[in-house]
């Protein structure tokens, strides 16, 4: 039997390069990035579901829903099968009448030549539910061997690698990485895209998605940042057993012949031989704004949303709220409560809360900058922030759990011995002290006092420290961030403890907010279209104002006395 | 009749303008003095929008350089440094303290300043306040402890609202109602920015009167020396020796004899005549003046944050709270727009 926290194993069975990003920066925005043999990703993770106990996989395209009562009946595949369910999972990724422009050609068709999703947009657009069209690109596919990597800047993957599972021992692993390659646009490169604009489907108007800023087409940067020299341009890998390189930077939706011109004019690229041209793709995806927290749609009960449908980008922002409405389907199919984290536990909740609070008007990315509380959404201390949400819901087995527990009480009795250990001063510290040029000590000094300094860390302070005991890498790490960051860190948990005295109001959905008086129209209206769940959520609501939150409080507060 | 606040409230839901300008119009709502509408004009004009604006400009700026480096830290976006973040923080700390030390005048121009007029029953203060008023609204008589409530009243002094309060003469009394007025003339008189002890100088200072004094001396305060009309047994010196150096003026109130002395008392004591409205503009309104507050004090924390030698991203919490301080005034949200920046000023993505 599998319990969660697949992605993770399967994405460090893999790996072709791994790096940790941002190390210069604070532990907060530290990044672990892999580059994953997509093919082995996938063969691992299919198997990995095909083993899944009571797990019964069915390949086959979804044509319609039968909903009876706002509640999901049965789903119809294209020959005809119909399956009952309770619950149903849509996540369409970018299939969804996906339709494929290369210049002057366009198609109806899934990414990379796979059939699309025709008929099911019009299921949900009976089902009253609102769709909308959005865009993105992937740059062409070209040979290895054609490509002259001496003209290129060499990209490594670190040395010491971090697994992304908190199970695996990174020490354990000894991976063979494979290089990534940076190069960069020139203006023969900006003069081609420029002489062939008319025949881009985007400036000619046949597009109506709308497409992402964050992942513009090589034609959308030269027009945008006409005063940029270069841009730079990513050589990646596709897997250990092809030849086949993605060329990240050059998405395009030019005609193929102006498309390997313009890769041609790039240093390396000069002979690139192209396997796959690339493209522009649009599909259809709902308003968010249509789902609760958990992912279930409001109106329909049953059924659930997750990735590109909601109109966020893929991979991050596709995984975690494949998660989520995972668990919920689950939890729903147990009648039990749904999983919702909110802002302060993890990205995954500002990400849904975002996007279901706000809607979004071009697919969704997830930024650092988004989280009002990102010293606290560490990837270091992810296990510790949700390992007992995974437990409660089943999807994490007793072992780990206990492990987890460990580690835990590990982390907690380290850092109240640093704090209650006081080391005197001696020479031999404050030579210690002095050459890592800060300044040494006239008098006795507590431990995680010492450790609070930028120049010191835990290893430094072993030689003085006669009672520390051997501990595991990830536990002294732990230790080291919240002792050093400890004031910011409470400074954002006090933040946190504001954030929830709102949240924690929760707000029927029964409300009927025409009725409250004192709330402006605007108000009403939106409350009435959302039917946030709390009172923190209805905050967020574009024009919804604190004076409306004010009326909401104290409507709850005369609810409250009147019962 | 539709509630006023209500149509300025519409124009900020709808967008049509900011969360300053709408205070400021309630501001003129409510405006009491010429000098006073000035400014809520000046700031409906979106003055501190204006200068708060550049302010977020500057924060916005360097907030986006740091960002957009931890976002796309594969993108060759230049590394902002702990030292030009301080250089900045520290251009920042000197704008907003000036927006602060606006707040001062811009208090007085919006509130008033509130004076209360204290001494014993009969001592003189309804004729006082008669004579500034210039009409007969106070109850004046010759029996001791008419003026039971206090009474409150505006003039204008140099343009400035002066908000008086006659307050019930202080005299220790077995009269029930009386016994009231009196506690809430000490009350009033702690929560006023300036005091006008009156004392009859044709009577010895009584009891009563040591006590008046004695609360004149603890706050900023006027003393009047009333009914010089009348022959006169207390001396400027004689008080003096009481109160110390307050400045002491000898009146009669019933004659409106040295009332334009006053004038110029209370005119000197809070240099009204040099608070120039058309120059500078003003902050006037507590919540943006608290909000500043908490500007300044968020802008000391990030400097901390640098002189720890924190990580910039652990700089980057507080300098966002700035900007979730002058949202507060202005309305403009922070996350969405930092990301808009972004986008706007650098090229990236795959």
């Amino acid at each position: 039997m599998h319990f969660g926290g697949e992605m993770g194993r399967n994405i460090d069975k893999a790996f072709i390069q791994s790096r940790m990003l941002n190390t210069s920066k604070g532990p907060a925005v530290h990044s672990l990035r892999a580059q994953a043999d997509r093919k082995k990703y996938h063969i691992e993770m299919k198997h990995t579901l095909e083993n899944q106990e009571n797990l019964y996989i069915k390949q086959a395209e979804i044509i319609n829903i039968e909903v009876e009562d706002s509640k999901v009946k049965s789903v119809e595949t294209n020959i005809g099968a119909i399956y009952g369910v309770k619950c149903v999972i849509l996540a369409t990724g970018t299939y969804l009448k996906g339709k494929i422009f290369i210049g002057e050609v366009s198609y109806e068709s899934g990414p990379d030549g796979v059939f699309p999703a025709k008929k099911l947009s019009e299921c949900l657009k009976k089902l009253d539910i609102d769709i909308v069209r959005f865009k993105t690109g992937t740059p062409a596919r070209v040979n290895k061997n054609s490509i002259d990597f001496s003209k290129m800047e060499i990209q490594n993957g670190d040395e010491e690698i971090e697994m992304f599972s908190f199970e695996n021992d990174a020490d354990a692993k000894d991976i063979e990485q494979v290089p990534c390659y940076l190069t960069y646009t020139n203006q023969k490169t900006h003069d081609i895209i420029r002489k062939n604009l008319h025949r881009s489907p985007l400036y000619g108007g046949e597009i109506e998605g709308t497409g992402p800023r964050y992942c513009p087409s090589i034609e959308d940067k030269v027009v945008r940042f006409s005063d940029k020299e270069r841009h730079q341009i990513f050589i990646e890998p596709m897997g250990n057993n092809t030849e086949e390189m993605y060329v990240q930077g050059m998405s395009s939706s030019l005609p193929e012949d102006v498309q390997i011109e313009m890769y041609r004019s790039i240093e390396g690229l000069e002979h690139v031989e192209f396997t796959r041209p690339a493209y522009a793709i649009e599909y259809d995806c709902i308003d968010p704004s249509q789902l609760k927290l958990s992912l279930e749609l409001k109106s329909i009960s049953g059924m659930f949303f997750a990735g590109q449908i909601n109109g966020t980008s893929g991979y991050e922002e596709a995984a975690a709220q494949g998660i989520i409405a995972g668990i919920n389907a689950g939890l729903k199919l147990q009648n039990k409560k749904p999983l919702i984290m909110d802002r302060s536990e993890a990205y995954i909740g500002v990400l849904i809360d975002d996007i279901v609070t706000k809607g979004t008007n071009e697919p969704y990315r997830m930024m650092t900058s988004r989280a009002e509380y990102r010293l606290l959404l560490r990837q270091d201390n992810a296990d510790l922030r949700l390992t007992e949400k995974g437990y409660e819901v089943g999807l994490i087995s007793q072992e780990r759990y206990n492990k987890f527990l460990e580690k835990k009480e590990q982390i907690s009795n380290e850092i109240s011995r640093m704090k209650s250990t006081v080391i005197k001063p001696s020479d031999a510290i404050n030579e210690m002290l002095v050459k890592r040029e800060t300044s040494p000590i006239e008098t006795g000094i507590k431990l995680a006092e010492l450790i609070k300094r930028t120049e010191i860390s835990y290893e430094d302070l072993k030689a003085f420290d006669k009672d520390r005991v051997e501990l595991p890498k990830n536990v002294i790490k732990e230790v080291e961030i919240e002792l050093k960051y400890e004031g910011y860190i409470k400074m954002q948990e006090a933040q946190v403890e504001r954030f929830k005295k709102l949240e924690d109001k929760m707000l029927s959905e029964n409300i009927i907010y025409a009725d409250m008086k004192g709330l402006s129209l605007e108000a009403r209206q939106k409350l009435d279209k959302f039917k946030p769940s709390s009172v923190g959520q209805a905050s967020r609501i574009s024009g919804v104002s604190p004076a409306d939150i004010s009326v909401i409080l104290i409507w709850l507060e005369q609810n409250r006395r009147s019962r | 009749m539709l509630n006023l606040g209500e149509f300025t409230k519409r124009a900020f839901l709808n967008g049509r303008i900011d969360l300053s300008q709408a205070e400021a119009i309630i501001d003129i709502i409510n405006s009491k003095t010429e000098k006073e509408a000035k400014t809520s004009i000046k700031q409906l004009n979106g003055e501190i929008s204006k200068r708060l604006s550049e302010i977020r400009k500057k924060v916005m700026e360097i907030l986006v350089d740091i960002e957009a480096s931890i976002d796309y830290p594969e993108y060759d976006i230049e590394e902002v440094t702990n030292s030009k973040a301080l250089e900045t923080l520290e251009e920042l700390e000197k704008e907003i303290g000036e927006l602060e030390k606006t707040f001062d005048n811009g208090k007085i121009i919006r509130d008033g300043i509130k004076i209360a007029i204290i001494g014993r029953p009969n001592a003189g203060k309804s004729s006082l306040l008669n004579s500034i008023l210039k009409e007969e609204r106070a109850i004046v008589t010759d029996i001791e402890g008419t003026t039971r409530d206090t009474i409150e009243e505006f003039i204008q002094i140099d343009g400035i609202p002066v908000k008086i309060i006659d307050t019930a003469g202080i005299r220790n009394t077995n009269n029930k109602v009386e016994q009231i007025g009196i506690n809430k003339s000490i009350k009033t008189t702690e929560s006023a920015d300036l005091i006008i002890a009156i004392i009859d100088a044709s009577k010895e200072l009584e009891e009563e009167d040591r006590q008046i004094l004695e609360l004149a001396k603890q706050k900023k305060s006027i003393i009047l020396l009333n009914k010089i009309d009348r022959s006169i047994v207390i001396t400027k010196d004689e008080i003096k020796d009481k109160v110390g150096d307050k400045p002491i003026i000898e009146i009669s109130a019933l004659n409106k004899i040295g009332i334009e002395e006053l004038y110029k008392e209370i005119s000197n004591i809070y240099n009204l005549g040099e608070i120039e409205i058309d120059d500078t503009l003003t902050i006037t309104n507590e919540r943006h003046k608290q909000a500043i507050i908490c500007m300044k004090e968020h802008l000391k924390q990030s400097k901390i944050a640098i002189y720890e030698k924190m990580p910039i991203d652990v700089v980057t919490i507080n300098i966002t709270n700035i900007l979730e301080e002058i949202g507060k005034i202005t309305g403009e949200g922070v996350s969405e727009d930092i990301i808009n920046e972004i986008f706007k000023k650098f090229c990236l993505g795959k």
